[in-house]
């Protein structure tokens, strides 16, 4: 499903993000990446939709080569995969309903179809009673929300998260959360960078401990083992 | 790409519009003033062309020819300038016709050469128009070396004059107003290229989303074109209004023979038609170059 070799990534500062590493996550796989500021877990995630190119080596995800791409390809590369930023990055002007839709809009589905299947996704993520309501109108949890239901519209075999509960409070966060086992146990690919201490060691999980750019530590049921 | 995805490019571009409307307020007025001011000066550069080519087309040549010439060579000489290159019309003036002219010409003082009409001094003249005004110059050389003419005339030294100075004032009305597209050109892109800068993060999560730049382009294309349509509206109402009075109450007062304004009729049309083109393309053209800042990975 996904796969790194050898990867290596230094920015053109010089900073060496990424420093040899290799990893595979199999298909269906709930997987934690948690690590201190600047370890390289955002430069690692970042990669995965090729948002970051490696200096060397390769990364593979649903198959395809991902250094390989053009950049004119990215967008098309990127259907197959769901992603969840921490700030949620919504369409402003785009109400929650067409914020999901659009992702269905841009791979030219049937408008009856974009109808059902948003609504379906929308009350999925139990926000479909405000589905009408603009971005700025809406919390953050339910922001997070759209941006989950936006996600995995497409039905695609991998979410990717980069820290989705780092700005909500405790309580939506464990909500939010609820909805990514849900996606997983639907048989979607999570990948999810997170530096929420409770519910990595509370919803145990594979987790992937990033520092200095290499993984130091890969269990199957891990905890968060770190002090914030 | 389907034609329902086209239809929600229209929409979408029509809703952009509203939803960022200070934004297309901003682009819609920076259109609106510059295409005013090219408009103005394309109207005119248009009508001091128009005049000045009016004074052209009074240029002419005048080729006298020697009394010793016969039917026969004077004939002859007609055919020769027919064929030249780049000859509109000659005309042969006999020596008489030439003289009730300059009687006429000249009015009550006409009188004094009356007595001439029985001995005329004149010549016969070939009165030669070319198809470009500056050939003038090129095909009098020419006919002064034909047989059995004794002067050409042209208005030497006054012709050359006028040329320059037409040339001069071409030339500077292009420039001005080449340069006064840049210039909006310039304004318009950069106007839209700060309120595209300010969506950025829209571009950015279109592509996140997996649009590809086809696809984000095209609300923008059409945005920019509907930015420049709007604001070619203003430059042109404004432009017609003014030009249809000025011509209309303003042109009959002018009574010099070379001083014609063009006929409002297809003007407006033309100039409106220059104007609605000028502000699509610009529009286009700076929503295109700003989008496509974003659009690399």
């Amino acid at each position: 499903m996904i796969e790194m070799i050898d990867v290596k990534k230094t920015y053109p500062n010089g900073v060496i993000a990424i420093n040899g590493l290799n990893v595979k996550i199999k298909p269906g796989e709930f997987v934690y990446v948690v690590g201190p500021s600047g370890a390289g877990k955002s430069t690692f995630i970042k990669m995965m939709y090729r948002e970051e190119k490696p200096t060397s080596g390769n990364i593979l995800v649903n198959g395809l080569s991902l250094p390989s791409i053009r950049n004119s390809k990215v967008p098309l590369f990127r259907r197959n995969i769901g992603m969840v930023f921490q700030d949620f990055k919504l369409l402003q002007t785009f109400t929650a309903y067409e914020n999901v839709a659009f992702a269905m809009e841009v791979i030219e589905k049937e408008p009856e179809e974009i109808k059902k299947r948003v609504m379906e996704v929308l009350d999925l993520v139990g926000i479909k009673h405000k589905a009408r309501m603009l971005p700025s109108e809406l919390s953050g949890g339910e922001q997070q929300r759209v941006a989950i239901a936006r996600s995995i519209v497409n039905d695609p075999k991998v979410v990717i998260a980069d820290e989705p509960t780092g700005n909500l409070d405790p309580e939506t966060s464990w909500e939010i959360m609820n909805i990514f086992e849900e996606i997983n146990k639907r048989g979607t690919t999570v990948v999810m960078a997170t530096h929420n201490r409770d519910i990595v060691n509370n919803i145990k999980r594979r987790v992937i401990a990033i520092e200095s750019g290499k993984i130091v530590r890969d269990e199957h049921r891990g905890d968060y083992g770190y002090e914030i | 790409m389907k034609f329902r995805t086209l239809l929600r490019h229209f929409r979408e571009s029509f809703k952009n519009i509203g939803r960022n409307g200070w934004m297309t307020f901003a682009s819609v007025s920076a259109v609106t003033v510059t295409l005013t001011l090219v408009g103005v000066f394309l109207v005119l550069m248009m009508n001091l062309n128009h005049i000045a080519g009016n004074v052209e087309k009074d240029v002419e040549v005048r080729a006298h020819i020697d009394n010793a010439a016969n039917k026969d060579d004077i004939k002859g000489i007609g055919k020769k300038i027919t064929e030249m290159n780049g000859i509109q019309s000659v005309i042969f003036s006999p020596k008489d016709e030439e003289l009730t002219n300059l009687i006429d010409d000249l009015g009550d003082n006409g009188d004094a050469f009356k007595p001439f009409e029985q001995d005329n001094p004149l010549r016969d003249v070939y009165i030669i128009k070319t198809k470009s005004p500056q050939d003038v110059i090129k095909v009098a050389k020419e006919i002064e070396g034909f047989d059995y003419i004794q002067s050409v005339k042209y208005g030497q030294g006054y012709v050359e004059k006028l040329f320059s100075f037409v040339n001069i004032a071409r030339n500077i009305g292009i420039v001005l107003i080449v340069g006064l597209l840049f210039t909006a050109m310039f304004l318009i892109s950069n106007t839209i290229k700060i309120t595209i800068v300010a969506r950025r993060k829209e571009i950015e999560i279109m592509r996140l989303v997996g649009a590809t730049n086809t696809f984000i382009r095209w609300p923008f294309f059409l945005e920019g074109l509907w930015l420049g349509i709007l604001g070619s509206i203003v430059p042109i109402g404004l432009i017609s209004v003014l030009y249809y009075n000025l011509y209309k109450y303003a042109a009959p007062q002018i009574t010099f023979k070379f001083i014609e304004l063009l006929p409002a009729s297809p003007f407006i049309y033309q100039v409106s038609a220059i104007l609605i083109v000028l502000g699509a393309v610009i529009g286009i053209w700076g929503s295109l170059m700003s989008v496509r800042k974003f659009l690399k990975v």
